[in-house]
């Protein structure tokens, strides 16, 4: 993959704005931010109610997934892109899952609607009106989605990359800050995890940095790009933003994201857990 | 839900007494900014949290003890840092105008 084929600035979108093979898709971690406003054509996906199962941790089934898109209008050969606030971290988190499940054709919107936001660019209220489609997904790609039992094993072994904010990896926080901090599970960070904020990557306004400047931060936090990568935040939305670097615009093999993430390894019963600023050892 | 709600989140249900928080307004010319973007930076720059501002132009984040920097993003304004100090059990408010 390639920034050409992954990635798309907020004036190609404004160019295909009326482009009949070009499905916009937002998705925000506050579920109500669209329905303020969004991009002309944008259809919603809402993380917490489409693309996560509502009885158990994990993602909505395939014969789920078929039909949510077949609901809102998306086909297997639309081009997809998505965009959303916070940097697009669940917008990352969505081209991730359409990759997992096999679309083809998906892209990011470069620094999602912030960029757009501060852009002045135009936001609408109209809700589009899609056919309705008959999509068929793939089965699950387990070459880009990391479990538990892997990334114990991957202690010492792989690149591990902990995209959390530094106070998170050290123990000082346990949520991102725009969140209360009581939280059940232990702080901390995995052994051996390097610690490379998300935001490293990312440019104020949500713009991905240039390749060359992204090779230059992964390799100087001790990210070995001959090893295996798996990357993982706190719920895993995050960590699709570096997945989507290393992966997508780097062109690394064999990168997974732990969607599991934070939540589920600091509350795993018996896994080591470093404390502090230093990535401790394996 | 991990929710960055508009404006940060509610406090509804939050045992304030446990958080440092950290929170104000974004106005310009004296009018609250509903578009803007404040990004909260911790005490070697890096970033933290980042939240739009609400249609009243607010904000909120929970923070940690210590030093912070609020760096505010909105169109057409070159970008405004702020320093503040939080402290688990208090409410830091800080007011930012943009040009």
């Amino acid at each position: 993959m390639s920034r050409e084929n992954t990635l798309v600035s907020a004036q190609w979108v404004e160019d295909h704005l009326d482009d009949a093979n070009v499905v916009l898709v937002e998705v925000d971690e506050d579920t109500s931010a669209y329905d303020k406003g969004h991009i002309k054509g944008a259809i919603k996906l809402d993380w917490t109610t489409d693309l996560q199962d509502q009885v158990r941790r994990d993602f909505v089934a395939k014969d789920a997934f078929e039909a949510l898109l077949s609901e809102r209008g998306v086909g297997n050969d639309d081009t997809v892109v998505l965009y959303g606030g916070n940097n697009n971290w669940f917008a990352a988190y969505a081209y991730w899952y359409f990759k997992l499940y096999g679309h083809q054709d998906v892209k990011l919107l470069d620094g999602g609607r912030k960029k757009w936001e501060l852009d002045s660019r135009e936001l609408t209220d109209e809700l589009p009106q899609r056919e309705q489609t008959s999509y068929t997904a793939q089965e699950q790609d387990g070459s880009i989605r990391a479990f538990r039992d892997e990334v114990v094993a991957a202690i010492g072994t792989q690149n591990l990359v902990d995209v959390r904010s530094p106070d998170e990896y050290a123990g000082r926080l346990l949520a991102p800050a725009h969140l209360p901090q009581e939280q059940a599970q232990r702080a901390g960070h995995i052994p051996t995890a390097a610690n490379v904020p998300w935001s490293k990557a990312a440019n104020d306004d949500g713009t991905f940095k240039s390749d060359d400047e992204l090779r230059e931060i992964y390799a100087d936090a001790g990210v070995d790009f001959s090893k295996d990568t798996i990357a993982y935040c706190r719920i895993g939305e995050r960590s699709s933003h570096t997945w989507f670097v290393l992966k997508e615009l780097l062109g690394q093999e064999n990168v997974k994201n732990y969607d599991g993430s934070w939540t589920e390894y600091g509350s795993l019963v018996g896994v080591p857990v470093v404390l502090g600023d230093d990535k401790g050892d394996a | 839900m991990c929710g960055a709600t508009e404006g940060g989140l509610s406090l509804d249900g939050v045992d304030v007494a446990k958080e440092a928080v950290v929170q104000g307004q974004v106005t310009r010319g004296g009018e609250p900014v509903p578009n803007a973007y404040v990004r909260l930076l911790d005490r070697t720059g890096e970033f933290t949290a980042e939240v739009p501002t609400s249609a009243s132009g607010h904000f909120r984040f929970f923070a940690g003890d210590g030093d912070w920097t609020l760096r505010t993003l909105a169109p057409k304004a070159d970008p405004v840092d702020r320093q503040v100090r939080a402290q688990v059990g208090s409410v830091a408010e800080v007011e930012i105008s943009v040009g």
